[in-house]
C-alpha cells in the first residue's frame, strides 16, 4: 500500500507527463503482479460503487478523530475534499505491518460492500488505525469512489509500454474489454509474445437495418439471401495460430465463458474468423433468452448449468480463410466457403450454419416471417447476395425484418415508484429512443421483469438519479430494454410523434449500452413495415 | 461587556489599547506609544512615536521600521512601569524577537500572544508558558486538520528534495516569508548539497539576523543573474511574492516549493502550482494551541487573527469565557512585497 500511495502522491504532485510516466514506470517495475493489476484497475479509472454512506462515514471520522461533528463540518469546509479532511483529522494511525494493495482491495476494500454499516464501522476503524497518513488519503479516495488520478489512459498505457519493451497499441489492445485483476492479468499485459494482441483482433461488426418498406421494393427475390433472425448474442469467433478468441459485439473477449464453442474451435484452421450468434441451444433450436441470460450470471460455469443451458454459436459469415480478409468478396462466395468450413466439422458440435429460409417469393418469406417465432426467431435477414461485410450500420444491403410482436431497444430515462406490492420500489419506467444525439421519451412500461430485475432496477435507479420532479426520477441514460408492444401508430399526441400499445418490457438487454439503443428514426419505419404487412 | 474583573485592555479603532497605562499592544494605525510583539508586518506598523520591544528583536524591527523609529527594548522578562501597569515580554517562540506581551495590575494578569509556536526553532528563544487570567491568542491555524509533522522530517524532505533537484541539473527554488521562516529554513537547509542563493528581502533579514548573533550558513546574494558554475545545484532562497517574477524565471530550469502550514492541506498546495509543498509553520497547530492556553490556565480567552469561530466555539464548551476578537492580524501573509 506504501508504493501505491506514493505513487498516487508523485502523481498528484507532478504536472509534467514526463514525470507521471516515470513515476508509474517506477512503481510497476517493483510492484508485485498483483499489486500492479489492482494499480492498473484504478488508473484506468475503475472504482466501486458507493460502499459507505456518506454519512456515516462523516460520523464514525469524527468518532475516531474525538471531535464533535460541528468541528468536523468546519474542517471539511476548509478543505473541501472528504477523503482528506478525513485523513486530516485521524489521530496517527498505531501501524501495522506492511500489506500489499491487492490485500487491502480484496480482504477490505471489497467486502464492505457487503458488511453492515456496524461491522463497516468496526472494519474501517481497523483500516484507519493500521495506515498512516498518506496511504489513509489514498485509501479514503477508493473506499468514497473518489480516487482520481491526474494521468490519462494513453499515460498509463505509455508506462505499461515502457516497463514491458511492447508497444503503445499491444497494451491498449489488451486493456480493451473486460479483465479480472489478478497476477495473472499482469503477467498477461506485459508478456513479450505480442502475437495474441494482433490475433485476436475481431474485425468491426457489420449491422443491419431495420426494413423500412415493403420487401417488394427490395427488388428480384432471388438477389437476396434470406436468414432467421436470431437474437442473442452477436460474436466473433477467431482462431488464428493456434488460439482462439471471442469477441461479443460489444468488444468484450468472451474466452472461457462459452468453453462448449471454444473446445470446437479448436477443429477450425488457422486464420479463421466466423461472425455468427451465441445462442443457447438444444435439439435444433434457441432455447428462451432467459436461460442465456442464467447462464451469463453465474461468475462459475459448472457441470449443471452447461448441461441445462448449452450454447451454440450460429454461423453467419465467414470473414477471414486461411488469413485471408474475404469481407470485400460477395456474400454468396462467403456463405458457399461457410458451407464447407462448417461441413468439416464434427457433427453434433456446437458450431452450426444459421439456415438460409427457402421461398420462392416475397409473399412465400412474409408467410415464413409468421413462422418465425415458432423457430425461436425474431424474423428474417435480407442480406444482398452481392453484398460485401461492411462496416458498422449501412443502409442497404441487410435488412432485419421483425415479426410481430414489435420491440425496440429503448432506454430507461424516468422512473416512478410503484403502488400496492411494489409501493416504495421505482417500478414504472418511461423509455427512450435516440433521436440525433438525444433521447425522446416513447413508451411507458410497467409489466414484464422479475422480482430480482425490478430490485436491481430500483436500485440503479437510486444510485443514478440525475434529477427529480415530484415523484419521477430522470436516471442516467445506462440501462437498455428491450421493449414489445402489439401496435405502433403515429401519434400529434406524443412528443416522439409515435404511441405504442400494451408496451411491456420483453428483456432486459444487459449486453446492450445506451448508444446501442433503436433511434425513432427506427421506429418509426416500424409503422410503415406494420402498414405494408 | 458582559465580561467579569478588571479590563486591562479593549479593543479600538486602532487595536489593543490598555487605558491604565496608555499604551498599545501591536496597534494597526500610528499612535503614542505600542508595544511591539515582534516585526512582522500585521503586528508592527509604521509611524508611532515611540516603541516598546524585545531586545532580542531590535535588529529586525528597526529593518521594519526605518532609521528613525524609536525603539526602547526590554531583556525577556525584565518588567516595566507604565502607568502602574508593570509590563514585562516574554518569548513567543514565533520569530527572532518575537514576543508575548505580559501584563499586570492589582493582582489580574493578562496575556497577549502575538503570534507564536512551541515547536523547537534554532533561530529564537523558545515559547515560554506564562500564567495568566485573560489570555489573548492568535488562532491561525485553528482547526484540527492542522497538525504539524516533526520539524527533522520536514527538513529530511526538503533537503532530499533539493539533492533530487541537483542531482538531475535543476535549481531547487524554494519560498518562505523572508523574516522569520527563511532564516529557519536556512538553519535546516544541508549546505553541503549545493550553494544557497537569495532574494534581496531574504539576504537583508538574514544579515540581520546574524547580526544578532543566530549562526546561519553562508549564503549568496543572488542580485545579478549568477553565472551557470554558479547557480548549479543551487537553492534559491525567495519571498512568496517572487513567485512567477522575471526574477524567479532566470533559474530555469527549477523545480519550486513553499513553506508554509498552508501546505498541509492539497487544495493549497495545487492553489499554487507549485511542484511542492512543505508543511512547515511558524505558528502554533491545534494540538499546541489548545494546550499552550491550558498552560496559561486562563478563565478567559480572547481569540485573534484565523479560525477564531472554531476556537471560540470549542473553548466555551469546555466551559471558557471564549470571544473571537476582530484585530487586523492576518496569521501567515506575505507581506514582503519588494522588487529586486
Ligand atoms: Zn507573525
Ligand atoms: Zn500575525
Amino acid at each position: 500500500m506504501k508504493d501505491f500511495a506514493a505513487l498516487y502522491t508523485a502523481l498528484d504532485e507532478t504536472t509534467a507527463t514526463n514525470q507521471k510516466v516515470a513515476a508509474m514506470v517506477a512503481y510497476f517495475r517493483s510492484a508485485p503482479p498483483a499489486d500492479a493489476a489492482w494499480a492498473v484497475h484504478f488508473l484506468s479509472g475503475w472504482r466501486p460503487r458507493r460502499l459507505i454512506r456518506a454519512g456515516d462515514l462523516r460520523r464514525w471520522a469524527a468518532l475516531a478523530a474525538a471531535i464533535p461533528e460541528w468541528l468536523f463540518e468546519e474542517s471539511y469546509h476548509a478543505v473541501g475534499d472528504l477523503a482528506e479532511t478525513i485523513a486530516l483529522l485521524l489521530p496517527e494511525g498505531a501501524g501495522a505491518e506492511e500489506r500489499p494493495l491487492a490485500w487491502w482491495v480484496e480482504e477490505r476494500l471489497l467486502p464492505l460492500r457487503d458488511l453492515e454499516p456496524a461491522e463497516q464501522e468496526v472494519s474501517l476503524i481497523a483500516s484507519w488505525r493500521e495506515l498512516s497518513g498518506r496511504e489513509r488519503y489514498v485509501w479514503n479516495k477508493l473506499i468514497t469512489g473518489a480516487f482520481r488520478v491526474g494521468a490519462s489512459q494513453r499515460l498509463v498505457v505509455r508506462a505499461l509500454a515502457e516497463v514491458s519493451g511492447l508497444s503503445d497499441e499491444v497494451i491498449a489492445h489488451r486493456l480493451m474489454g473486460a479483465w479480472e485483476p489478478g497476477p495473472g492479468f499482469y503477467e498477461r499485459l506485459t508478456a513479450h509474445d505480442t502475437r495474441d494482441a494482433d490475433w485476436s483482433r475481431p474485425y468491426p461488426f457489420f449491422l443491419a437495418h431495420a426494413l423500412e418498406q415493403p420487401p417488394s421494393a427490395l427488388g428480384d427475390r432471388t438477389c437476396w439471401q434470406v436468414e432467421w433472425k436470431w437474437d442473442g448474442i452477436r460474436a466473433q469467433l477467431i482462431r488464428r495460430a493456434g488460439q482462439t478468441f471471442l469477441w461479443s459485439r460489444g468488444e468484450d473477449l468472451l474466452n472461457g465463458r462459452f468453453p462448449e464453442v471454444e473446445e470446437l474451435a479448436a477443429f477450425l484452421p488457422s486464420g479463421t474468423v466466423i461472425d455468427g450468434e451465441l445462442l443457447p441451444w438444444r435439439d435444433g433450436r434457441p432455447l428462451p433468452f432467459a436461460q442465456m441470460q442464467r447462464r451469463i450470471g453465474r461468475k462459475k460455469l459448472d457441470r449443471r448449468i452447461l448441461a441445462e443451458v448449452p450454447v451454440a454459436l450460429i454461423a453467419y459469415d465467414l470473414l477471414e480463410e486461411g488469413g485471408e480478409d474475404l469481407r470485400t468478396r460477395p456474400l454468396g462466395e462467403r456463405r458457399r466457403r461457410l458451407e464447407a468450413l462448417v461441413a468439416s466439422l464434427p457433427t453434433g458440435a456446437s458450431i452450426h450454419l444459421s439456415p438460409v429460409v427457402e421461398g420462392d417469393d416475397w409473399p412465400a418469406l412474409a408467410d415464413a416471417r409468421l413462422a418465425a417465432r415458432d423457430r425461436g426467431a425474431e424474423g428474417l435477414m435480407l442480406k444482398h447476395a452481392e453484398s460485401a461485410y461492411g462496416v458498422g450500420r449501412r443502409r442497404g444491403d441487410w435488412w432485419k425484418w421483425k415479426v410481430d410482436p414489435l420491440s425496440v431497444d429503448a432506454v430507461l430515462i424516468y422512473a416512478q415508484p410503484g403502488s400496492g406490492r411494489r409501493a416504495g420500489l421505482y417500478t414504472d419506467y418511461t423509455f427512450g429512443v435516440w433521436d440525433g444525439d438525444r433521447l425522446v421519451a416513447f413508451a411507458k412500461a410497467y409489466s414484464g421483469l422479475t422480482d430480482e430485475e425490478i430490485r436491481q432496477v430500483d436500485a440503479f435507479v437510486r444510485r443514478n438519479t440525475l434529477d427529480k420532479f415530484g415523484p419521477v426520477r430522470v436516471v442516467k441514460p445506462e440501462l437498455v430494454f428491450e421493449l414489445a408492444f402489439e401496435g405502433i401508430q403515429h401519434s400529434s399526441r406524443h412528443k416522439s410523434g409515435v404511441a405504442v400499445r400494451f408496451p411491456r418490457m420483453a428483456r432486459w438487454r444487459t449486453d446492450k449500452a445506451a448508444a446501442d439503443a433503436d433511434t425513432l428514426e427506427t421506429v418509426r419505419g416500424l409503422i410503415d413495415a406494420v402498414n405494408a404487412r | 461587556m458582559p465580561d467579569s474583573g478588571m479590563t486591562l485592555l479593549r479593543l479600538t479603532d486602532r487595536g489593543l489599547y490598555c487605558e491604565a497605562g496608555d499604551f498599545y499592544v501591536d496597534p494597526w494605525a500610528p499612535v503614542d506609544r505600542a508595544v511591539v510583539t515582534h516585526a512582522h508586518g500585521d503586528h508592527a506598523t509604521w509611524g508611532c512615536r515611540r516603541y516598546l520591544a524585545s531586545a532580542a528583536g531590535r535588529g529586525v524591527l528597526a529593518l521594519r521600521l526605518g532609521p528613525d523609529a524609536v525603539i526602547e527594548t526590554l531583556d525577556w522578562g525584565e518588567p516595566v512601569s507604565l502607568g502602574g501597569v508593570r509590563v514585562s515580554l516574554h518569548p513567543a517562540g514565533h520569530i527572532l524577537g518575537s514576543a508575548q506581551v505580559r501584563l499586570e495590575m492589582g493582582g489580574e494578569v493578562w496575556v497577549v500572544s502575538g503570534d507564536y509556536k512551541t515547536d523547537p526553532d534554532p533561530t529564537c528563544a523558545p515559547f515560554e508558558p506564562i500564567r495568566c487570567d485573560t489570555f489573548i491568542t492568535e488562532s491561525t491555524f485553528g482547526l484540527p486538520i492542522y497538525r504539524w509533522p516533526a520539524e527533522t522530517e520536514v527538513f529530511a524532505e526538503i533537503n532530499a528534495w533539493w539533492r533530487a533537484n541537483a542531482a538531475e541539473g535543476r535549481t531547487s527554488l524554494l519560498f518562505g516569508y523572508a523574516l522569520g521562516k527563511a532564516q529557519r529554513l536556512l538553519a535546516g537547509l544541508d549546505p553541503s548539497i549545493g550553494p544557497i542563493l537569495t532574494h534581496g528581502a531574504v539576504e537583508r533579514m538574514t544579515t540581520a539576523y546574524r547580526e544578532a548573533g543566530i549562526p546561519l550558513p553562508a549564503t549568496t546574494h543572488a542580485a545579478a543573474l549568477p553565472r551557470k558554475a554558479d547557480r548549479e545545484g543551487a537553492l534559491v532562497l525567495a519571498p512568496p511574492s517572487a513567485e512567477g517574477s522575471a526574477w524567479t524565471r532566470r533559474f530555469a530550469p527549477f523545480s519550486a516549493a513553499f513553506a508554509s502550514g498552508w501546505m498541509r492541506v492539497r487544495g493549497a498546495r495545487r492553489r499554487r502550482a507549485l511542484d511542492r509543498g512543505f508543511t512547515l509553520s511558524d505558528h502554533v497547530d491545534w494540538p499546541a494551541l489548545l494546550a499552550a492556553i491550558d498552560a496559561t490556565g486562563a478563565g478567559r480567552v480572547w481569540v485573534t487573527h484565523g479560525f477564531t469561530a472554531a476556537v471560540t466555539r470549542w473553548l466555551g464548551e469546555r466551559g471558557l469565557e471564549a470571544r473571537a476578537l476582530a484585530t487586523r492580524f492576518e496569521g501567515e501573509r506575505d507581506d514582503d512585497v519588494e522588487v529586486e
